[in-house]
């Protein structure tokens, strides 16, 4: 435990009151009952918050952040129970207090700012009633609750907050309904603030805008702020102390910038070494940086070039082979280097574009008031381009319109205007024959790992489903293709008899890629095919892509919100804002030089970007 | 609506970039690292090779075994369905051989339950009349999966006015009470002059289907847009493939929790129907037959109508129970892991 905090109950008349622990958790054990037996979620679990400190609880899903700070609150599920050690706040030990005490403490002592804005919210009732009601619980209404509610309100940032109070919460935005939540969490003065992920379900920009204004606050109140989040550069860019959870398990704790510019505990480093926030440039496989080094030594390079039997019906043809094709252009060694995709169809040569859209526009028609309908324009007047063998990635907030983009790139969705070419053919005006051969060069990867994969059938069905669909082999080859694809995504061949509700997030996403690849396809789209991922499990899996992408010579289209996924997948950045693309260069030149404000505050609102120089 | 809401950027300012450095702390803050052995790194995301595969059906098959309402419910429904197979095993006795010496007689070696009014031995009706009770409520289960489950899937899956068509239709037989609807359906000139198992079934199929429908679509709704039905189209997969190979599938447990029920709720009504003297003719023996017949002797002879009644509802209640017991074992909800 901290030195200095022991130091300070020791000699009470020289401590200055600050230096007494606001919340001291020691030796913490919690463990809850399922039918399969306890479980320990969280083991010696030890961290200190002095008055108005933030410290910055890190870690992934599961690693038992969250149930931590719930335990401070006395606000653990009903399976869950304090199995040992102390949780002292203000000296007191509350983890196992009474219900009375506990509900005395929530509210003027401990407040809270939940995570997910969208159900945290009664949907029935105002706004101002819901800020009220917290005032009520702890005596602090007063005579005039209105005026003090608009007061509480209008510190959050709501702005004509006496207004806002009376309307419902469906009338918010998501960004509005944390603002008022951070309204609610604040409204009794507590001494401690916890946020639960306050913002991972909001856009970057709004995100920054909360952190700034959360700071802010707390700052000038005096709060202390105990952060729960996943983000390593967001904790360290608001944290003065962080606390890195594994596992259930503290394995690393100190000040903020320190562990993050010397990371001590292997874990801790693998975090620093995979957060996206924190990198600096594009993924390079070890065979790409194997590429380079030879192209040093001016040594020619020949690929092995991937010659599988299953891979039916498409003889490799050596057309597009061009090894070491490296006109090392002194300004980007990085990119210059990548091998050619060793092409297995022909005529595939890299920087030939593959896919081309040209002023696509989308109207959705929005019903309205008595049957009339309104004009939506989901995107608008959207062109770009994607060179073979490269990356091409929208970047937007939702709402942008990137994700209607993919899915009218996928033919899944007709276009109102504009067209789609794919290899010089207009993807519109494919039909029956010429639409299914169009299917299986094209394929998608989705977001929501849990939805992507049919709960029914186990993984074997799951990958050969797309040969089945395109006749391709008998099952003795089949299988065989099946078992070559999991060894492509570094999955067990054991892996083919389970299901998916076995699987993390991580893995399935993998069977996903592992699914997509069945049929050779020569683009893959990714929606937001890593955003719901934990960072390192993200972090292989944009490795995966990145070295599958050298080996078969794909092109991805990458969808997602996130510019730090972007800065280590991409070539080419296409930025969209409401519909419009706002911006299109290549990565490098979007990273250094942004020239549209959105960009620029994209960019400037990645967490922790600017921390480890 | 939208105009309500306030932009969060405001784009009109001027952005200045700010580099955020971060939070520095007067007070000293120790740098605690945990010792390496105590919580040994895993490979990220490793997959656990020992566990068993899981399907749907093989985790709800672990779950059911050990529910003692689906134990009881599975060893009746077996007595039930052996009973009607072969009911001779049963009973020894020809149920059809009555002799009126014997009428109302109360029980004795060899007739524990004694004789009905025409002489007839009580048990032995009781076990030959299981097959006809049971085969309407299979039958009927099953003609109201095929209609009820096709409609509903087709309903559900292609929207637009299919969907606005068929949910009309069900709604106006669902209007109809079922009981009315099937004497009304069984004096018709056609059916009343052709009385089997085969009428009862198609009435009741004709005035049951609704029900399953209306699961069905409800369930096909909420798969339709799931995304691996997204991802097998983009597969190539045609859209009626993708409903029978993905959405379907995923639909079931739904529809067999509500069809285990409602076939038990068949069985009621044919007994009702039966009662009537509107369901099965007089020739095939059924519960329901025989408590119409029991009804006039219910003051002074109660026994020859309570044997088939218990057996109607044990039969009735098993099916209802077993239903309870997938509906706990299939809840997705209950599956999370």
């Amino acid at each position: 435990m901290s030195n200095h905090a022991t130091g300070g109950t020791a000699n009470p008349g020289a401590a200055r009151t600050d230096d007494v622990p606001l919340l001291e958790i020691r030796d913490l054990a919690i463990t809850f009952e399922t039918s399969n037996g306890p479980i320990n979620a969280v083991r010696n679990a030890h961290l200190t918050i002095m008055p108005g400190e933030t410290v910055a609880i890190v870690g992934e899903s599961g690693s038992g952040k969250s149930t931590t700070a719930l335990a401070a609150i006395g606000l653990l599920p009903s399976n869950g129970r304090v199995s040992g050690g102390q949780i002292l706040f203000d000296g007191e030990d509350i983890a196992n207090a009474s219900e009375k005490r506990i509900i005395e403490l929530r509210g003027n002592s401990i407040g809270m700012v939940p995570q997910d804005p969208m159900s945290n919210l009664n949907p029935v009732w105002k706004i101002g009633f819901q800020v009220k009601e917290t005032l009520k619980a702890n005596g602090l209404a007063g005579a005039n609750s209105k005026e003090r509610v608009a007061e509480v309100l209008a510190e959050a940032g709501l702005p004509d907050a006496a207004n806002r109070a009376k309307q419902y919460p469906h009338e918010f935005s998501g960004g509005m309904r944390q603002r008022a939540l951070i309204a609610i969490g604040l409204a009794c003065r507590p001494r401690l603030l916890i946020a639960d992920e306050p913002t991972s379900a909001l856009d970057v920009t709004v995100q920054r805008q909360i952190l700034d204004h959360l700071d802010r606050m707390t700052s000038e109140l005096g709060t202390a702020v105990l952060l729960i989040t996943h983000d390593l550069g967001l904790a360290a860019e608001r944290a003065e102390k962080l606390v890195v959870m594994y596992k259930g398990q503290v394995v690393e704790s100190g000040p903020a910038l320190e562990i993050l510019r010397n990371p001590q505990h292997p874990y801790t480093q693998r975090l620093v070494n995979s957060a996206p926030s924190l990198a600096s440039r594009r993924l390079q496989s070890q065979k790409a940086k194997d590429a380079l080094a030879a192209a040093v030594a001016g040594l020619d390079t020949p690929l092995d070039d991937e010659n599988d039997p299953a891979h039916v019906g498409k003889a490799p043809t050596d057309a597009g082979l061009a090894p070491s094709s490296v006109p090392a252009a002194p300004a980007q060694p990085v990119r210059a280097a990548r091998p050619a995709p060793n092409g297995e169809r022909k005529g595939a040569q890299a920087g030939e574009t593959i896919l081309e859209v040209k002023n696509l526009t989308r109207v959705f028609k929005l019903r309205g008031a008595l049957g009339k309908s309104t004009d939506f324009k989901a995107v608008d007047d959207v062109s770009f381009s994607v060179p073979r063998g490269t990356t091409m990635a929208i970047v937007g907030e939702s709402g942008s319109g990137k994700s209607t983009v993919a899915q009218m790139a996928l033919s899944l969705l007709a276009p109102t205007e504009g067209s789609i070419l794919f290899d010089g053919v207009e993807v519109n005006s494919l039909k029956g024959k010429a639409l299914f051969d169009f299917r299986r060069r094209v394929q998608p990867i989705f977001q929501d790992p849990y939805g992507s994969l049919d709960p029914m059938f186990n993984i074997f069905r799951t990958i050969e489903e797309p040969l089945k669909i395109h006749k391709i082999g008998d099952s003795k080859s089949r299988e065989k293709k099946v078992r070559e694809l999991l060894d492509q995504v570094s999955m067990p061949a054991s892996t083919m008899h389970r299901f998916p509700n076995e699987l993390s997030g991580g893995q399935r996403q993998r069977i996903a890629i592992a699914r997509a690849l069945a049929l050779n396809p020569d683009v893959i789209i990714c929606d937001e095919a890593v955003s719901a991922l934990d960072v390192l499990v993200q972090a292989q899996v944009l490795n995966l892509l990145n070295e599958l992408q050298e080996d078969l010579g794909l092109t991805y289209l990458f969808i997602t919100h996130d510019l730090a996924v972007v800065r280590q997948i991409a070539d080419h950045v296409t930025v969209m804002q409401k519909g419009r693309v706002v911006e299109a260069a290549s990565t490098d030149e979007v990273f250094s030089n942004p020239r549209q404000v959105y960009t620029q505050e994209l960019l400037n609102a990645i967490p922790g970007a600017t921390l480890l120089v | 609506m939208s105009e309500k809401l306030t932009p969060e950027t405001d784009l009109t300012k001027p952005v200045t970039p700010v580099s955020r450095q971060g939070k520095t702390s007067s007070r000293v803050i120790e740098h605690f690292v945990a010792p390496l052995e105590e919580t040994p790194l895993a490979a990220i995301d490793n997959v656990d090779e020992t566990a068993a595969p899981l399907s749907l059906w093989a985790d709800a098959w672990r779950n059911l075994r050990r529910q003692p309402l689906f134990i009881i419910s599975a060893l009746l429904i077996v007595l039930v369905l052996v009973v009607a197979f072969v009911p001779h095993l049963f009973a020894s006795v020809d149920p059809t051989s009555c002799t009126l010496n014997d009428s109302s007689e109360g029980a004795r070696a060899g007739h524990p339950f004694g004789f009905t009014l025409q002489g007839c031995d009580v048990y032995s009706r009781m076990i030959y009349g299981t097959r006809a009770s049971l085969l309407v409520g299979v039958l009927t289960t099953l003609g109201v999966l095929v209609v009820g489950g096709t409609m509903g899937a087709l309903a559900g899956y292609y929207g637009g006015w299919i969907d606005t068509v068929l949910a009309r239709l069900a709604d106006i037989f669902f209007a109809l009470p079922l009981i009315l609807g099937a004497i009304v359906m069984m004096q018709l000139p056609a059916f009343r002059d052709n009385r089997s198992v085969w009428t009862v079934v198609i009435t009741l199929v004709i005035f049951g289907w609704p029900q399953i429908a209306r699961i069905t679509r409800g369930a096909v709704i909420e798969n339709r847009n799931a995304d691996f039905v997204t991802a097998s189209k983009a597969l190539g997969l045609s859209r009626f493939n993708a409903l029978v190979r993905h959405v379907i599938p995923n639909s079931l447990a739904p529809i067999i929790v509500v069809a285990s029920i409602s076939l038990g709720t068949f069985i009621v009504a044919e007994a009702t129907l039966s009662f009537l003297g509107i369901g099965l003719p007089d020739t095939v023996m059924s519960w329901g037959n025989d408590i119409a017949a029991a009804q006039p002797q219910v003051r002074n002879n109660p026994g020859v109508l309570l044997w088939p009644a218990a057996a109607l509802s044990v039969t009735v209640l098993s099916f209802i129970m077993l239903g309870d017991a997938l509906r706990d074992a299939l809840d997705p909800k209950a599956r999370k892991r």
